[in-house]
């Protein structure tokens, strides 16, 4: 099965983020840049259905010439070869525009099963598997804990507020997973000498024929028009129990009126 | 008035969700609700009455097997079909897996801007959104095609506005196309009668310091007793405490609860990012110098095994 895994960089979720005042795009440079952690467990999946049933995994970024440290990393987990869509205009893009990009580059990879993270942890906007299937034309089964391949026969449980639905159907499909599918493996040092061996192609936005007008801030969408910074909390009352710490604790839930 | 188009959340079980009496409340400000219900065979008669008392002047309703026997992709095609005859204002749904796949397709399939976890929408269409895990607040803009925006469920505090909508039965041209992806079995888990997580007033979660799956019974003892949902931290779910579906975090549900207990919770940023935007916070943790009593606008430091049965013992008897 020729599998594709998305695999997008952002700044790590533990650190201070934040959006550029010049331009209101996500900082770049104010975090560290990591694998959006959702997608180390597509990755996981993708390399366990491959030795399972066999075939080849390749990692598709769309991202800015730093992100191949994150394609290096998600090649040393054992993936065979990445691609990385990388174009100055593409700065600014927003997320149709985004998909638009990677349906374009997923067109030229014949994949009978793209994986992705169910959400990334900066924008958390989760629109992606859907708005490709939408491009593609093919089934999107996303927010999966569990995935089952049966030849060409899909089915995942999905993730639902009041419980899980079963949801099945044909590849090519794209899958969104989510944290509880798997455990994903740590890279060996073995896997990491591979991984700088490993094919990385570079696509432009004149590879995939999008017109730079078509992404960036030219072509996107939406605009953000202003951001601030929330003043961080600051803590309150804090009593060491000394034997009537829960009453205590329901006379400052009275006083607020929550009992 | 133009129409604004408010895509309808809800459950067999409970009915309309809060989102969407937000989201009527919301749309009320814009221009004339209209509800849309897309689910199975007679879902939008169950929920006119409840619908119409927050506002909605028309509800148009997609229903059968033909929408809910597949995932998001009819529910989009039947939608963009309905935007691009009614023009409306503005297009609502919620912020939550279902709200934003359907909105993602629609996005596509009008060439369409899109914002989620909008929790204010103006007139002129600017909205308010929260980044990064509360931390950040963006004025944002749909620039291309009408606002749709998928709306944060506590965001608005809706209010009812009598009124008596009309049913409009939707002819549905489902695609083969649509029907790609097959729901073949729904199946519900527990979570007894508690309200929703991201909808309820009063969340009360349990971290690590719980400490087996059996004592989460003092967490949703006191969730009872607050008349709240329950959470765990990823720590308490990583140990098998409670189910996923639960899990209050970075990758998690976010909840903005009036009030937030957080019970043997250290308040990692994993945590906290699913958490701080809540009005109240209330800590109970043994070790004095966890990260959550930063938040807390009331800590106790000590043993929840005694401050949580003594502080329900104390509800019971002011009841």
């Amino acid at each position: 099965m020729n599998i594709v895994v998305l695999v997008k960089q952002v700044p790590d979720s533990g650190a201070d983020r934040n959006l550029r005042s010049d331009d209101n795009t996500v900082d770049r440079g104010s975090a560290n840049n990591v694998i959006n952690e959702m997608d180390e467990y597509a990755i996981e999946e993708a390399l366990k259905i491959k030795e399972a049933h066999g075939g080849e995994v390749t990692i598709l970024t769309m991202g800015p010439d730093r992100a191949a440290e994150s394609i290096r990393k998600a090649l040393s987990m054992g993936p065979d070869k990445a691609v990385h869509v990388v174009d100055d205009a593409l700065h600014g893009s927003c997320a149709v525009a985004t998909s638009k990009v990677l349906a374009a580059a997923l067109g030229q990879l014949n994949a009978d099963l793209v994986i992705c993270g169910a959400e990334s942890t900066d924008g958390r906007v989760q629109v992606m598997p859907h708005m490709i299937a939408e491009r593609l034309g093919v089934a999107a089964l996303t927010g999966a804990r569990k995935l089952t391949v049966d030849g060409a026969t899909l089915t995942v449980e999905r993730q639902t507020e009041e419980g899980y639905e079963v949801v099945t159907a044909s590849t090519p499909a794209v899958v969104s997973v989510w944290d509880t599918i798997n455990e994903p493996r740590y890279p060996s040092f073995k896997g990491i000498m591979a991984a700088k061996k490993k094919p990385v192609q570079t696509l432009s936005l004149g590879d995939l024929g999008v017109a730079p007008t078509e992404v960036g801030f030219d072509g996107a969408t939406s605009a953000v028009l202003e951001h601030t910074k929330r003043p961080p909390r600051s803590g309150g009352a804090k009593i060491t129990d000394e034997g009537e710490g829960g009453v205590k604790l329901v006379e400052f839930l009275a006083t607020e009126k929550f009992v | 008035m133009a129409e604004v188009l408010v895509v309808v959340e809800a459950t067999k079980e409970f009915g309309v969700k809060k989102v969407t009496l937000e989201m009527l409340t919301l749309a009320r400000e814009l221009g004339t609700p209209s509800a849309v219900v897309l689910g199975g065979s007679g879902a939008a008669e169950a929920l006119s009455a409840k619908l119409g008392e927050y506002g909605a002047e028309k509800i148009y309703a997609a229903e059968g097997a033909e929408i809910d026997g597949y995932l998001v992709a009819p529910k989009a095609t039947v939608l963009a079909e309905l935007v691009k005859r009614v023009q409306p204002a503005a297009v609502l749904l919620a912020s939550a897996q279902e709200g934003k796949e359907i909105a993602a397709r629609l996005a596509v399939k009008l060439d369409n801007g899109i914002l989620t976890d909008v929790v204010g929408l103006d007139a002129d269409g600017t909205a308010t959104q929260v980044a990064f895990a509360g931390s950040t607040i963006v004025k944002s803009k749909v620039t291309k095609g009408l606002p749709l925006v998928t709306v944060r469920p506590n965001s608005v505090n809706p209010t009812p506005a009598p009124a008596t909508p009309a049913v409009e039965q939707l002819t549905v041209a489902v695609t083969d196309a649509d029907k790609l992806a097959k729901v073949v079995d729904r199946v519900a888990e527990q979570k007894g009668s508690r309200p929703e997580l991201t909808e309820a007033s009063v969340v009360v979660s349990g971290g690590r310091g719980v400490g087996n799956a059996d004592n989460f019974k003092l967490v949703e003892e006191l969730a009872d007793l607050l008349g709240g949902a329950v959470g765990a931290s990823r720590a308490a779910v990583d140990s098998g405490f409670y189910p996923h579906q639960f899990q209050v975090g970075q990758t998690g549900k976010t909840v903005s609860p009036q009030l937030y207990v957080a019970l043997g919770i250290s308040g990692a940023i994993q945590h906290r990012a699913g958490m701080q935007t809540s009005k109240t916070i209330v800590a109970v943790n043994k070790d004095g110098e966890a990260p959550i009593f930063e938040l807390a606008d009331f800590g106790v430091v000590g043993d929840l095994f005694k401050v949580v049965p003594q502080a329900a013992e104390e509800i019971r008897k002011r009841k």
